[in-house]
């Protein structure tokens, strides 16, 4: 073997001393491909496990935590949710509608692999500036992938976010949510177990796509030559999945299944030993029976295939004709290829010749771990002093219609109309409010979710912006009618090599974990992206979070965004300062200022606030959470979903731009009093009119406002001859 | 009476439209694309969603699953069939109902309410709803623009054959939603119905809209054989 290959491979001169120690022999030439991968910053986490126990999932309410597939929590009365996020930000870059379809197809499997019916699916999605054309073929590509995929498979994606910054231009972040449902009995595992049962290949077969695609895609930094890692990036196939799910489902129903790992990055290698190693069990793989899509490929090649649409089933020998007859009944592709065996070696054979043997933990769970030298980046508190300078009078009307036209604060309906949010029947607020609401069928329960990031602020005080999309998702899924239950979160970061990446990582990841603990939310799962480096411009540093909220029972009338009424009054819920500009969208859009320090969350104080957005989601008809534009764009907000106008009585513009965090609107009946005492609650308006009226601060006519607002998106991505780009 | 959900793979609505003619007193069963016998089916439904994952046109693979000669045959004797969605462009392909759907105008998908106005009562899908009640109801299409050549198109609305038009905020046809204005259709003897919004998504005022009830509530009454 080539003294190099394992540096061809990504890997450390040190890795393969490590690899050459657990087997006491050089690795064969298929071996070491599989610890190549498996040893990848993407399957082995290597740069971050160590951080990654900050988090909490030991409340009574985990059935189970981060490790497998997906977190999984109890909803009651034999209900569990399964959920789970994960990235697929270099893939989505290489081929925008490929990338983000796989991406959501690798999350489906990761929830039906728990026993759970997917029933949802949420997309955070990150681009560059839309005035470059690279990136509206980003962003439409990626939009456009997702709902191909996920329309086609039938699941409906209920929304997520969508943020653009110049950061992002040569390195996007698709990061996608998935949330599945299932009877308690219906929960299997990936831990392998029973000396003798058979390991199934179900699904598509096995090609020469996307090999490589955890260690060279998704753990190396990008540079001029990605678009030469096209090959690397798997093409999805919607249909082959959707028989697979049901496939899979059928087997649950009829209890046919020992265990089930689902087929991602490195492929039959990462299956085989994380199903292995987590039962304690070995496992004879034969290739010679792994179906193919091509010929004459190598054992490694077959070990490392990221050929989509497959799962892993471990069967008793008994069942295994019923569990093909399934697989026939589905028309997808069954193959035994494999048998469970005391002691802890993945044995895989091809033309009857060994070609690997390993222990499975050394592959799946024994990897090496880093401790990365970390320090804060030394233009930090210059940035900090870079705080924007606030102009003695704002025209605040003018303002917003100006952030109205901002695509990261303007309607999202272009990207939401093109996913089918509306399948089995179960969608009660749609995507473009501050959560999604779900209702479960046959049961008073019901589950609102929130995806959350905030780039610019993480970059201007990782734990400080890690604690506030924290806080903020709490509220969004709060002011949809549930309080919050679980999280999970996608840390998107630049390469860990550097110490200053490393620091942000080490501080977002304490923020998450004290607001989690705060709040009382569990953390129960997680993904962790690094390396989103290109041409070594390294991305904001991204935690997003995706909240569950669950309520039971649901709201019979949950708050929505335009059932405000004329003679309704405004009230504003939370404490304010009128001071928090760093990161705001005032500065970045008006001020085109990207520094300051962001204000920290008041913890107390906004463990209070959700309380009080979860007590008023059962009785007033409106609630809104005031994040990106503040309280100005919030009430335009309001006022254009309701079609009503509104007049504010505020007096500075500074209370009505700046965004402290944890606060919220209600609009309620006239008279009405909150009963609010112990944060502070105001009504600051009426309902009513046609135009926004902040009073001497301006007031704009709610037309123009909802026209801006409308159009803001499609003006900048529909581009024909009649209609030029902005 | 007994319904026949008819799931090809690639199906995604049939557990809805279930769910929603149950609630209607209908005894919805699923039956797999691979049977062959529908005896004692008193109505059909080809429910949405990507049959055979439509990566041809839509539904022209659907329309070879075994299960379709009997829903021709049932078609023929005058059985109620609905097509939703994915069910019309397979009833389109099968010859049941003319025209064909090509993709939409803007070259996108459309998940959205959307109005139709009811152009004909005259079939087991509208015969319970007013001519020229205005109904939202969500449209869920990638390919769900219908189109048919002239003289059969002329021959269609001289019959009463379209069931419903898309409208806009004022009651004027709209054909800017995907390129069509014909948003359901039926058959001379109105027995055979397709339309590419959902009904069943608009059964519930909490999920936006109940104007669907309607139609499937025709399409019970026509199972039952009540007289219209």
């Amino acid at each position: 073997m080539s003294e190099s290959l394992h540096l061809e491979l990504g890997m450390t001169d040190d890795e393969y001393a490590s690899v050459v120690a657990v087997l006491d022999r050089p690795p064969a030439d298929a071996e070491l491909a599989m610890y190549s991968v498996m040893w990848s910053e993407h399957c082995s986490y290597k740069s971050s496990r160590d951080w990654l126990d900050r988090f909490r999932s030991d409340y009574p309410w985990v059935v189970l935590g981060p490790g497998e597939n997906a977190g999984v929590v109890d909803l009651g009365d034999g209900w569990l949710a399964a959920l789970r996020i994960e990235s697929h930000n270099h893939p989505s870059y290489v081929e925008p509608y490929q990338g983000a379809a796989t991406g959501v197809g690798g999350i489906l499997r990761d929830i039906f692999a728990m026993g759970a019916r997917p029933v949802a699916v949420w997309d955070a999605i990150r681009f560059g500036p839309l005035t470059d054309s690279k990136n509206r073929y980003l962003f439409g590509g990626v939009v456009s992938g997702i709902a191909g995929y996920g329309n086609a498979v039938g699941v409906p994606t209920l929304g997520g976010e969508v943020e653009f910054a110049e950061r992002f231009s040569n390195n996007p972040l698709v990061n996608v949510m998935a949330l599945g449902l299932m009877k308690r009995d219906q929960l299997v595992t990936r831990a392998a177990a029973g000396a003798g049962n058979v390991a199934i290949l179900l699904g598509a077969s096995t090609g020469r796509d996307g090999i490589g695609g955890a260690s060279i895609l998704a753990s190396t930094s990008f540079d001029e030559d990605s678009s030469a890692k096209r090959p690397s990036v798997q093409v999805g196939d919607p249909f082959e999945e959707k028989k697979l799910i049901e496939a899979c489902l059928e087997l649950y129903e009829n209890d046919l299944v020992v265990a089930i790992q689902d087929l991602g990055a490195a492929g039959i290698s990462c299956a085989t030993s994380e199903s292995a190693a987590a039962g304690g069990m070995g496992m004879t793989v034969d290739l010679d029976r792994v179906h193919l899509r091509e010929t004459a490929m190598t054992a490694a090649e077959i070990l490392l295939s990221e050929s989509q649409e497959r799962m892993l089933v471990i069967v008793e020998p008994g069942d295994v004709a019923d569990v093909l007859a399934t697989a026939e009944k589905w028309e997808i592709n069954a193959s035994e290829i494999g048998t469970l065996t005391e002691g802890e070696l993945l044995e895989v054979t091809m033309n009857g010749v060994p070609v690997a043997s390993v222990p499975a933990a050394s592959l799946a769970e024994n990897g090496p771990r880093y401790r990365r030298p970390a320090k804060q980046p030394g233009d930090l508190e210059a940035i900090w002093a870079n705080a924007p300078m606030l102009p003695a009078v704002v025209d605040v009307a003018d303002t917003v219609l100006r952030m109205l036209d901002d695509p990261a604060l303007a309607d999202r309906s272009w990207v939401s109309e093109q996913y089918d949010h509306m399948l089995f029947l179960q969608t009660v607020v749609e995507p473009g409010h501050d959560g999604s609401l779900l209702r479960i069928r046959e049961t008073t329960k019901g589950l609102a979710v929130s995806t959350d990031g905030d780039a610019l602020r993480c970059f201007l005080d990782p734990h400080r912006g890690a604690e506030r999309i924290v806080y903020e998702s709490a509220l969004n899924v709060a002011v949809t009618g549930a309080a919050p239950y679980a999280l999970v979160d996608n840390l998107n970061f630049g390469n860990p090599e550097k110490p200053e990446i490393m620091w942000q990582f080490i501080e977002t990841v304490e923020g998450v974990a004290a607001a989690c603990e705060s709040l009382a939310v569990p953390v129960v799962g997680g993904n962790v992206s690094f390396y989103n480096e290109t041409d070594g411009v390294d991305i904001y540093p991204t935690p997003v979070v995706g909240m569950l909220g669950f309520c039971d029972p649901m709201p019979a009338i949950p708050p929505r965004l335009d059932r405000a009424q004329h003679g309704m009054d405004l009230w504003l819920i939370g404490p304010e300062s009128g001071k928090d500009f760093a990161g705001s969208a005032y500065s970045r859009i008006v001020l085109d200022n990207l520094g300051g320090r962001p204000a920290a969350v008041t913890r107390d104080i906004g463990n209070a606030v959700v309380a009080h957005a979860v007590r008023l989601a059962s009785i007033v008809p409106v609630l809104h959470d005031v994040s990106a534009g503040g309280l100005a764009v919030a009430i335009a907000e309001i006022c254009i979903r309701s079609g009503v106008g509104a007049s504010i009585a505020e007096p500075t513009w500074e209370l009505l731009l700046d965004e402290a965090p944890s606060r919220f609107l209600a609009v309620v009946p006239a008279g009405d009093d909150l009963g609010i005492h112990d944060v502070p609650a105001r009504r600051i308006g009426v309902m009513g009119g046609d135009k926004i009226d902040f009073g001497s601060n301006g007031s704009a006519a709610l037309e123009e406002a909802t026209t801006v607002w409308r159009e803001a998106i499609p003006r900048r991505m529909d581009i024909s001859p009649s209609r030029g780009v902005a | 009476m007994k319904t026949a959900v008819i799931v090809f793979p690639g199906s995604n609505c049939e557990h809805d439209v279930a769910q929603v003619l149950r609630s209607l007193g209908a005894e919805p069963e699923l039956v797999f694309h691979r049977d062959r016998d529908l005896t004692g089916a008193d109505g059909i439904v080809l429910p949405g969603g990507f049959a055979h994952g439509d990566y041809l046109r839509t539904g022209a693979i659907a329309r070879f699953s075994p299960v379709m000669a009997e829903v021709e045959r049932h078609a023929a004797a005058g059985t109620p069939v609905i097509g939703i969605c994915n069910g019309f462009q397979i009833l389109t392909e099968a010859g049941l109902l003319p025209g064909a759907m090509v993709a939409n105008r803007g070259l996108r998908f459309i998940c959205r309410h959307v109005l139709v106005r009811v152009e004909s009562t005259d079939s087991v899908l509208t015969r319970n709803a007013g001519l020229g009640d205005v109904l939202r109801i969500p449209l869920n299409s990638y390919q769900g623009n219908f189109v048919l050549d002239t003289d059969r198109l002329a021959a269609l609305e001289d019959r009463g054959g379209v069931l419903f038009r898309y409208v806009d905020e004022k009651g004027h046809p709209d054909h800017t939603i995907n390129g069509a204005t014909i948003a359901g259709i039926a058959n001379a003897a109105g027995n055979v119905a397709g339309l590419m919004p959902h009904p069943e998504r608009a059964s519930d005022g909490l999920l936006g809209s109940s104007d669907g009830l309607v139609l499937l509530e025709s399409f019970v009454a026509s199972m039952a054989k009540l007289p219209a």
